[in-house]
């Protein structure tokens, strides 16, 4: 087996960031999307809610893209066999995606309640689908999934879900209510943050239980390797300490656990862009890649660009930082002209 | 649709889904541009009408907007899922423009949208004005490098084969980006979406004349939409004109197929009406009117000029590249063609005519715009159904055929799942979003635009 190129482990380390970046983010607007059918009681509550994510959360959206593109472009034998493998978990990916998009866009439009409870509902659903489903498809790229000879993928959806791969889907599905709990807790005022508040409380020991396990497993899975093992240490560590912590401290943290947690399998990966659970080999990087003339051209492209979009993105935030509250919103009849 | 085979459903698929997508795409181009004119006309004037205009067609482009980005994630991935041969087989080249239009458009769209839509009165004026224009700009990048990938695939230039991988392998990003069959793509895209976006506008305008509401915003509106759409359907006609000649260089195929040319001739006619049996390639044509020496003239500037036959193509290409099928299926692009070109040029005599007469609009003209916003909508379909479906047997010409391209490992029940899956939403989603901006479009301007408050949200814009 060959060891990656220097161009090929860098271009894994920014597919690896352009992830990580995606749940960090998403991760929160996932938490905001399902919790608004629980913590809301007025439609000015859920107003403000949607409000904390809607000038960002298709900004975070596009992180994922931009993962799908780079993978495209620079493992494209990656791309192939993991999208054409997992795909049935991709398509519900896609469906709840396309969902919860337009139900942010579209909840406001109309004051009917049945309007207004179809739209949350999709929130939910569309959120918490992916919010599961991620973590099942990455614990089984690192768990092994039946690969031929060729490097297709051979099986079905009911390959992704065993005892494994569905542990890492309720990781990430809690870890990413709590971290939204957090967030909400941070950008909103009034009752509705005190209920984000008592929500995170709740939610914060709930995703620290299932990192925990989940983490504790793929140590055992990994044999003890030193940096997976470090690095699951640092995310249950982590999202045991932001129990006990104020909301801002407390999110950062849940920041870091998501952070270490998918960095974990990634370093766990690594050779390898998907590890084959018979009969064929793993699919390596190194075979997976493109020449090197396109991973300079992508290197250049992304040292433009990553950067700016950091910084605008970060703007955006700092932009949109003041807290709401239904408070801040009148009747919704007066904004109609 | 079980007896289809999975290739043919994943066909099925991609067009479903992408003519669906481009429905959105090119209204949010086209307004996006507009509605950042009309904010810069109030910014420099301070003429309230232009800021009622920037936040009524502001409503109607993020409906637009919502629908089309959703659809366009599907658009992202859908190469891998059920076409994951042709992505392992192009992926060296074809992912590069498509990661660029990530990293370079997608992100400055999705980030300066949400700032346009929540930031009135939390940023200066001018930074807001600035936030509608990196909006459309990121919307005008997008168009370009997702056209220089598809270019690629209609004219591939730039890379070269790697036959023990078996793939094609980019050996120069300045080729594939500055390949003349991109360039023309998107000058005729952009020009062909900004008169798309301007025909949708003119329509809703146009009904709110009729009726006599706010006609103080309407006048300003129509003065605006209709030398806009007149300009731009005619240079779209004109650069689609010479994306034709070069297509007759590049893909002489898809050319005499749209003509239903079946025989080499000099001083060919222009086909206005032809019938032929019921065939994939029927090989001849029972009737065929046509203008004389009009497709000579187009094609090689020359009234007397040869015009390549699909029959001797054929010929030709079973020499170059083996025994095969090498005609599209004609009836499908002779028609398509001609759906195209006649639905553009309608569009452009309806606004000439109406730029024409703007002091004194009569009423059935008010009418007749109208039903007439649907006439873009049928150009940009069948436009790319031509341009894709003209094609085949290839998808990427000339190397790769199109039956070779799909997912082994993806069974046809799977495709029916998401076929059936993608369709349903998407219908569903069509007619929620259609009604929406139906509703938001007869509602009208506001009378006034509040003044935003920057310690509170502002909600002209936002839901």
């Amino acid at each position: 087996m060959h060891d990656p190129t220097t161009l090929q482990t860098i271009w894994f380390a920014l597919i690896c960031i352009l992830w990580l970046g995606y749940f960090v983010l998403e991760g929160f607007d996932f938490g905001v999307g399902m919790l608004v059918r629980f913590l809301s009681r007025s439609d000015n509550e859920t107003r403000a809610m949607i409000h904390t994510i809607g000038p960002i959360w298709d900004g975070n959206e596009v992180w994922l893209l931009v993962a799908g593109g780079a993978t495209f472009a620079a493992f494209p034998e990656w791309y192939a066999t993991l999208f054409s493998g997992f795909y049935v978990a991709l398509f519900v990916i896609l469906a709840a995606l396309i969902l919860r998009g337009v139900a942010f866009e579209f909840w406001g439009k109309d004051d009917r309640p049945g309007w207004r409870r179809f739209w949350v509902w999709a929130m939910l659903v569309g959120s918490a689908l992916p919010a599961l489903l991620w973590g099942v498809a990455w614990a089984n790229i690192v768990r092994g999934v039946p690969l031929d000879a060729s490097g297709a993928f051979d099986g079905t959806l009911f390959d992704l879900l065993n005892p494994y791969g569905l542990l890492g889907g309720v990781a990430s599905l809690t870890l990413f209510l709590a971290h939204g709990a957090w967030f909400l807790s941070l950008r909103l005022h009034g009752e509705i943050e005190t209920r984000a508040r008592t929500a995170a409380s709740v939610l914060a020991p709930i995703a620290a239980a299932a990192v925990a396990a989940f983490c504790a497993w793929t140590i055992v899975r990994s044999g003890a390797e030193i940096v997976p093992t470090v690095l699951c240490v640092v995310a249950v560590g982590c999202a045991l300490v932001a129990m006990r912590m104020t909301p801002g401290r407390a999110f950062a943290l849940s920041a870091v656990t998501i952070l270490a947690l998918f960095l974990a399998l990634f370093a766990e990966l690594f050779p390898a862009a998907i590890v084959s659970s018979g009969p064929g080999p793993d699919l390596t990087l190194y075979n997976a890649a493109s020449t090197s003339y396109t991973l300079t051209v992508m290197t250049v492209v992304a040292v433009v660009f990553v950067p700016l979009v950091l910084l605008y993105q970060a703007w955006t935030y700092w932009v949109f930082r003041t807290r709401l509250g239904a408070s801040d919103f009148g009747p919704f009849e007066k904004l109609r002209s | 649709m079980l007896a289809m085979t999975s290739l043919e459903l994943a066909r099925l698929q991609f067009g479903i889904t992408t003519v669906f997508h481009f429905i959105f795409v090119p209204v949010t181009i086209g307004m996006a541009v507009f509605v950042a004119v009309c904010q810069t006309l109030h910014h420099r004037t301070g003429n309230p009408v232009y800021e009622r205009l920037t936040f009524f067609w502001g409503k109607l482009l993020l409906i637009s907007f919502a629908v089309g980005v959703v659809t366009g994630i599907v658009q992202e991935f859908q190469f891998g899922m059920n076409w994951s041969n042709y992505s392992r087989y192009v992926g060296d080249v074809f992912g590069a423009p498509l990661a660029m239009e990530g990293l370079a458009a997608f992100f400055l769209e999705s980030t300066f949208i949400g700032l346009w839509i929540f930031g009135r009165g939390k940023l200066p004026p001018r930074l807001h004005l600035a936030c509608i224009w990196a909006f459309a700009i990121g919307t005008v990048l997008s168009a370009y490098f997702i056209l220089a990938a598809n270019s690629w695939m209609q004219h591939p230039v730039g890379y070269e084969l790697n036959q023990m991988r078996g793939r094609a392998e980019m050996t120069s990003i300045f080729a594939v980006l500055t390949n003349s069959t991109a360039l023309f793509a998107f000058a005729h895209t952009i020009l062909g979406a900004f008169a798309t976006g301007g025909m949708l506008m003119l329509g809703v305008t146009a009904w709110h004349l009729a009726r006599g509401t706010a006609p103080d915003v309407f006048g300003v509106s129509v003065r605006l939409l209709l030398p806009w759409v007149a300009v731009t359907a005619l240079a779209t006609m004109l650069v689609g004109h010479f994306n034709g000649q070069l297509m007759e260089r590049q893909q002489p195929m898809k050319m005499a197929a749209a003509e239903a040319l079946w025989d080499t001739q000099t001083s060919a006619g222009f086909s206005l009406f032809a019938v032929s049996d019921i065939a994939h390639n029927p090989k001849h044509l029972k009737v065929n009117i046509k203008v004389p020496n009009t497709l000579s003239l187009m094609a090689t500037n020359s009234l007397h000029g040869e015009v390549e036959g699909i029959n001797d193509i054929q010929k030709r290409y079973e020499r170059q590249y083996g025994p095969g099928e090498y005609a599209p299926i004609v009836g499908v692009t002779y028609w398509t063609f001609r759906l195209m070109v006649g639905a553009g040029a309608l569009m452009f005599l309806i606004a000439a005519f109406g730029w024409w007469r703007r002091d004194r609009l009569p009423r059935w003209y008010l009418r007749l715009l109208v039903p007439a916003a649907a006439l873009p909508f049928v150009a940009n379909a069948t436009g790319w159904i031509f341009t894709e479906m003209g094609r085949q047997p290839w998808v990427v010409f000339g190397l790769l055929k199109t039956d070779a391209a799909g997912s082994p490992t993806v069974s046809s029940a799977q495709v029916v799942l998401t076929l059936v899956g993608f369709t349903a939403l998407y219908t569903v989603l069509g007619v929620i979003g259609g009604r929406l901006f139906a509703k938001e479009a007869a509602h009208g301007p506001a009378p006034e635009i509040p003044d935003a408050e920057p310690d509170r949200p502002d909600l002209v814009l936002a839901y």
